[in-house]
């Protein structure tokens, strides 16, 4: 673990891990509606 | 396997341990205060020393290899006017004139070396570091130049090269990185004649600098400029004329940069978490809409077509009633007809037979009725 | 690929439109050479106290919150079924990928060393500044932005099979784009929170990004009618019965939507100015300057809005649409131009060069003539015989 001085330190290490969680979470989200609503009816898309 | 009690205490023991580092890093998000390292070092800037000679900005020209500017460093008519640092200036002296008094204060400008320099918070290539040592450095090679450090900086210290055309350049002072690396003092610092500026220890020189204010009252304003400026600087001042006079602001407040952004900066994430379910979750509800509008205009034909079917029926059923009661209607005239008939084939036979009989019978009655 | 020829019109080249643009065009490349071999300093008067201009006040700010029609009209649709806003969709789209495009090349004449543009990318992050995150976002919905352009392109080019598989894609990009949306046009208000020394507090706030946000989603509607009009004006050719029989539909709804979002951005402004104590501002120079934006461009284009929707006045929408975007034109100068290094003495202020502005036009200008080149061979304004009623 690092030891931060500085709030500027700090934060570019936490912002740093929260944008790689933010990719992430653009991944999975829709993955987990698709297994949420495979068994629904299959309706029309766009 | 057989797992050891020793071992298992000692992997017990390292788990504690990074928890109690983990915790004492994770806290930094809450209401943690960050002082910044220990090691960093500053300047103090004693503004009732400084004699305006011009002698630092010289060493900052020498020491930084910058071009000689027009009018050399002893011609003090550029004090005439205000300036600020540019591409090739790291430092500028600047002389105030005080009241109706013909007293000159002068004031030395160049990169405060913030605690939390808003340069670094909002370079986004991260061109711009705090060492330890306090002095905020530029690193040359990543940057796009895009000058929002120039925007963020509220003492308006970098400047850039905007006659470059291939290669620009945000440039400031360093706090002189490499002279002190090397175990020099600061290019201005060592010139100064006045001991106006002195190189130290942040902590040290802010204790410094409260002893001389609480020695002379009379002659220092009691506040510390860079003490909690911004979130605090490197550079330190004290003076005997309001800051403000001498154009230092002091409405700059105390809130850091990287705190001023981390509100939006947190609502980021937020966003990235929670809008793609708002928006389909809006988007499930808007098809289920149409689906059930849908439906229920398929139930609406449909029961528009038995309601069809019902009338069709009910027609028929008329229809064939009608038919039906056509029929016996007919029957029943056909019947009455033949009846009808009959009955008068009957009547005329009668009335024949009455008259042959009358005829018969006429003479008799007349006998009798003389 | 089928020949239109109907829809192809022959118009003379040597219009006055044409020759205006072919000038800016010109002068525009003259001027291009001159930034990329002088630097900066030949063509603008940026200083060390004033390192944004035009090009970023206006060529970024503006372009980036004029090209919001593309999120809120797909969002309008797709999200929220409203799909006789159908046809408005595609050249929603088109303008928004064009203009962030646009964004994107002014950009590299702004910034010093543009082939470094990819570093805070793909190199090293700088994830404390919001600039880190306007361009994460400018450079994924670009991307977005071009993905569901292509439909129209692979119509054009006749590759079904491809655009079967984009289309496909509509929800999960359209989502994707109004989140992206979402995070960069705040962001861009939030860039300025760093400097409450420097922006005069009645434009400086906490809720800086969320300005940013809410108006950029009436900007976007607006700039849709006001395209949608010019389109309309020069473009009617290449209209399909569709499109001209929904465009009604789209300006009355489009406006009632302005009009109501505009009332909530009036509502919130007035709320920063209560929550920051900032009212004695409002007797100053400033604060009539701050009330004519307010006023002037915000609550009184939402009042005729609501009186063309009322009305059903298309014509005064649509005029309603280009006071609104001039308003929001006002309102990013304010902010990045006028109202920033406010306490400077006006000999330190900024004001643009010709060549500045010359730039400028010059990036809108090739905007047009890419926005026609396309109109006219890709369907946009109509929809392709091939697809029809397949969205």
């Amino acid at each position: 673990m690092e030891i931060f001085y500085s709030l500027q330190e700090f934060m570019t290490y936490s912002k740093g891990i929260t944008y790689l969680i933010m990719g992430a979470i653009l991944i999975l989200m829709p993955l987990y509606w698709l297994f949420l609503t495979d068994r629904d009816e299959k309706k029309e898309t766009y | 396997m057989g797992i050891s009690r020793r071992k298992f205490l000692g992997w017990f023991g390292g788990l504690s341990a990074t928890a109690a580092t983990a915790a004492s890093t994770a806290i930094a998000g809450g209401n943690h205060h960050f002082e910044g390292h220990p090691d960093t070092m500053g300047v103090l800037h004693d503004i009732n020393r400084c004699i305006g000679c011009r002698k630092c900005e010289e060493a900052c020209n020498t020491v930084n290899e910058l071009p000689k500017p027009e009018k050399p460093f002893d011609d003090l008519s550029v004090l005439d006017q205000k300036r600020r640092t540019h591409a090739d200036v790291y430092t500028v002296v600047n002389q105030f004139k005080i009241g109706n008094e013909k007293k000159h204060v002068h004031v030395k400008k160049q990169c405060n070396h913030c605690m939390e320099p808003a340069c670094a918070s909002a370079c986004f290539v991260k061109a711009f570091k705090k060492m330890p040592n306090g002095s905020v450095v530029y690193d040359e090679s990543v940057c796009v130049g895009c000058r929002y450090c120039m925007i963020a900086c509220p003492f308006n210290i970098p400047a850039y090269e905007y006659d470059n055309a291939f290669s620009p350049k945000v440039t400031k002072c360093t706090l002189c990185y490499p002279r002190v690396q090397k175990g020099l003092l600061p290019g201005c610092v060592e010139a100064c004649p006045k001991e106006a500026l002195i190189y130290g220890n942040r902590k040290e020189l802010i204790k410094i600098a409260r002893e001389r204010i609480n020695k002379h009252p009379d002659q220092y304003i009691d506040h510390i400029y860079g003490e909690h400026e911004m979130g605090g600087t490197s550079w330190l001042y004290i003076s005997g004329t309001p800051f403000s006079e001498i154009g230092m602001r002091e409405d700059l407040g105390v809130t850091s940069a990287p705190e001023l952004t981390s509100g939006p900066l947190s609502a980021v994430p937020i966003v990235v978490g929670l809008w793609p379910v708002l928006l389909t979750g809006i988007y499930a509800i808007s098809k289920r809409k149409d689906k059930v509008a849908e439906e229920e205009k398929a139930e609406a034909v449909k029961a528009a077509e038995n309601a069809a079917d019902e009338e069709m029926k009910k027609q028929i059923a008329k229809i064939k009633q009608d038919a039906a009661k056509d029929k016996e209607a007919a029957i029943k005239r056909e019947v009455k007809n033949a009846l009808d008939e009959a009955a008068k084939e009957a009547e005329e036979k009668a009335k024949a037979a009455a008259e042959l009989t009358e005829t018969a019978d006429a003479a008799p009655e007349k006998k009798e009725d003389e | 690929m089928m020949e239109r020829p109907s829809r192809i019109s022959i118009k003379p080249m040597i219009t006055p439109i044409n020759v205006v643009l072919g000038i800016i065009l010109a002068i525009g490349c003259v001027l291009t050479v001159l930034r990329f071999t002088g630097g900066l300093s030949v063509v603008t008067n940026l200083d060390d106290n004033n390192p944004w201009g035009i090009w970023i006040g206006f060529d970024l700010l503006c372009g980036v919150a004029l090209a919001a029609g593309g999120y809120t009209t797909s969002s309008a649709c797709y999200i929220f079924g409203l799909k006789r806003y159908h046809s408005a969709v595609r050249p929603a789209i088109l303008t928004a990928f064009l203009g962030y495009a646009l964004v994107v090349l002014a950009l590299h004449y702004d910034v010093g060393r543009p082939w470094r543009l990819p570093f805070p990318i793909f190199w090293q992050q700088g994830t404390t500044s919001l600039l880190f995150e306007v361009g994460l976002c400018v450079f994924l919905y670009l991307t977005v932005l071009f993905v569901e352009f292509t439909p129209a392109a692979f119509e054009w080019l006749g590759f079904p099979k491809l655009r079967e598989k984009i289309v496909k894609l509509t929800i999960l990009l359209t989502i994707l784009g109004v989140v992206l949306s979402t995070l960069h046009q705040s962001s861009l208000g939030a860039l300025y929170t760093i400097v409450p020394s420097k922006l005069h507090p009645l434009w400086y706030s906490g809720y800086l990004p969320v300005y940013f946000f809410i108006s950029s989603m009436f900007a976007g509607l607006s700039m849709v009618l006001f395209e949608g009009s010019l389109a309309h004006k020069y473009m009617h050719d290449k209209m399909d019965e569709t499109h001209l029989r929904e465009s009604e539909g789209i300006v009355l709804g489009f406006g009632k939507a302005a009009s109501f979002i505009m009332a909530g951005y009036v509502a919130i402004k007035v709320i920063g100015l209560s929550v920051d104590n900032n009212w004695h501002y409002l007797f100053t120079g400033y604060g009539a300057w701050f009330l004519l934006e307010l006023i002037g461009f915000v609550a009184l284009p939402a009042f005729v809005y609501a009186i063309g929707v009322r009305e059903k006045n298309i014509r005064l929408i649509q005029r309603t649409a280009v006071w609104t975007v001039l308003g929001i034109i006002l309102n990013r100068f304010n902010i990045s131009l006028i109202a920033f290094n406010w306490h400077l003495p006006s000999a330190e202020r900024y004001f643009p060069g010709w060549m500045e502005i010359a730039v400028s036009l010059f990036i809108v200008a090739i905007g047009i003539v890419i926005y026609r080149f396309v109109t006219t061979h890709m369907p946009i304004l109509y929809e392709h015989p091939d697809y029809r009623s397949d969205h």
